[in-house]
């Protein structure tokens, strides 16, 4: 990759998100890598990579990357790291980036749809709550106003909207 | 002892014989739950999207409890981090409870920082404690062998928990299942993520990781898996017969909430605790205990 296609100020973008703050403190030890259960299993999901591209300005190759949504946010590298890296928030913080240059993984489309609308991430259905009724469990209401409200004032809804109309 | 009960989204719908467990030796053990129907989505499966909006979500559950008065008691892990780290922020960053107030005000509420949460487990463990657990067996376990398997997120991040675990080495599930007279055993990367978080974005690697704890677990030979995460019940019990037949195994092992276990020792009767909604049969370690 040229140097001219690197952007020296990712690695400060990044910094900005919540959860990011601490992406620069990195020394590439790869505990990271070692205790991941993801990366043990699929090579492509590699955090210790992950960070030294992002801190190199790799932005593009980073945010379209589909390796960014493997984290399975189990915080074993979190607890481990000697750096206080917070590896899982780095990959928040790189995701949100992403949603917002459009490159949001389908499957989290569907999640942000799903609680925008229904505010739950498994819909009540009229089923469930007869299974509820027969258990002797209370009924929950389908729908939440207030969580809708929510994603309309932190424009969320929009992204839930343009996926559905696809 | 009272606290305003957080169901979260997957247990009410995917996991029932969970919730119901749960409240059938909360109601034996003295410890009241109280309903709010205003709880939804706790805002973890949309930290990914947009941490905004998480955090907002997150609050406003903590408020919805704020005005019961009371502490929150979830039986999801994720939940229960997710809501312990927003209320951690949120009670030491003023002003970021001021920005999120900002935002709540729109919909009418306010959050002021004062409420606590814990898991259900944690409850049992803290506010009850195992000697009084202890006493309460009607049924001893004796001759079970059972391994745990915590969830990732009763533990990590530490730092949101108060560091009442140890992540690496954790201990309150074993003892909360030692004392109901069982025996626990250790086994091959015990503390194995589930890989449910990303079942949606890759059910390949996700069922991979739950397959080779199933594997890990067989092969020390135990009666069941004992654990408190709808989300890990989910990958290795109701997910357990799609796992066999991808990787052509064969494990038939009953995958049980912690609650579940703690209501047969107390002499409850197996059906009360959903015991018959579980995807595993579990009518041979229901055999062995004669129940």
């Amino acid at each position: 990759m040229a140097i001219s296609k690197l952007d020296p100020k990712f690695k400060d973008e990044v910094t900005k998100v919540p959860g990011g703050q601490n992406v620069k403190r990195c020394f590439q030890c790869g505990t990271c890598n070692v205790g991941c259960p993801v990366r043990e299993i699929e090579e492509k999901y590699n955090p210790r990579k992950i960070i030294r591209m992002t801190v190199l300005g790799m932005r593009e190759r980073v945010l379209s990357s589909d390796f960014i949504w493997l984290c399975s946010a189990c915080y074993t590298c979190q607890e481990r790291c000697p750096q206080d890296v917070r590896i899982p928030e780095v990959m928040n913080a790189l995701k949100n980036l992403a949603v917002k240059e459009g490159y949001i993984h389908s499957s989290f489309a569907k999640r942000a749809e799903l609680i925008g609308t229904q505010g739950r991430l498994f819909p009540i259905s009229k089923f469930d709550n007869t299974k509820r009724k027969e258990l002797g469990l209370p009924q929950i209401t389908p729908e939440n106003k207030e969580v809708q409200e929510l994603f309309r004032i932190t424009g969320l809804n929009k992204l839930s909207n343009a996926e559905g109309e696809e | 002892m009272k606290y305003a009960f957080f169901p979260g989204c997957l247990a009410p719908v995917m996991s029932r014989q969970f919730e119901l467990s749960a409240r059938k030796v909360a109601k034996k053990l003295g410890l009241k739950l109280v309903d709010a129907d205003d709880f939804a989505c706790c805002g973890f499966p949309i930290r990914s999207v947009n941490q905004e909006t998480a955090l907002l979500m997150a609050a406003r559950n903590l408020s919805v409890a704020e005005s019961l008065g009371l502490d929150i008691c979830t039986i999801c892990t994720g939940c229960a981090s997710t809501l312990a780290e927003a209320s951690k922020e949120l009670m030491h960053d003023d002003g970021l409870r001021e920005k999120v107030n900002e935002k709540l005000q729109k919909i009418g509420r306010t959050y002021k920082g004062n409420v606590k949460v814990k898991h259900f487990v944690r409850v049992l463990y803290e506010d009850i404690g195992p000697e009084k657990i202890k006493s309460e067996v009607k049924k001893s376990l004796e001759g079970l062998k059972l391994a745990s398997h915590y969830g990732c997120h009763y533990l990590k991040p530490s730092e949101v928990f108060d560091k009442f675990e140890d992540p690496e080495f954790p201990r309150t599930l074993d003892s909360l299942i030692s004392v109901l007279g069982a025996e626990t055993v250790d086994y091959e990367d015990k503390m194995q993520c589930c890989g449910g978080v990303i079942l949606d974005v890759d059910d390949k690697i996700a069922l991979m990781l739950a397959q080779r704890k199933l594997d890990h677990v067989n092969n020390i030979g135990v009666d069941a898996l004992v654990l408190m995460c709808p989300l890990c019940g989910s990958m290795y019990d109701r997910n357990q017969r799609v796992i066999e037949r991808r990787y052509n195994a064969t494990y038939n092992l009953p995958v049980l909430f912690y609650p579940q276990v703690l209501g047969l020792a107390l002499g409850l009767d197996p059906k009360e605790l959903g015991l018959n909604l579980n995807r595993v049969k579990t009518s041979d370690l229901l055999s062995k205990l004669s129940v």
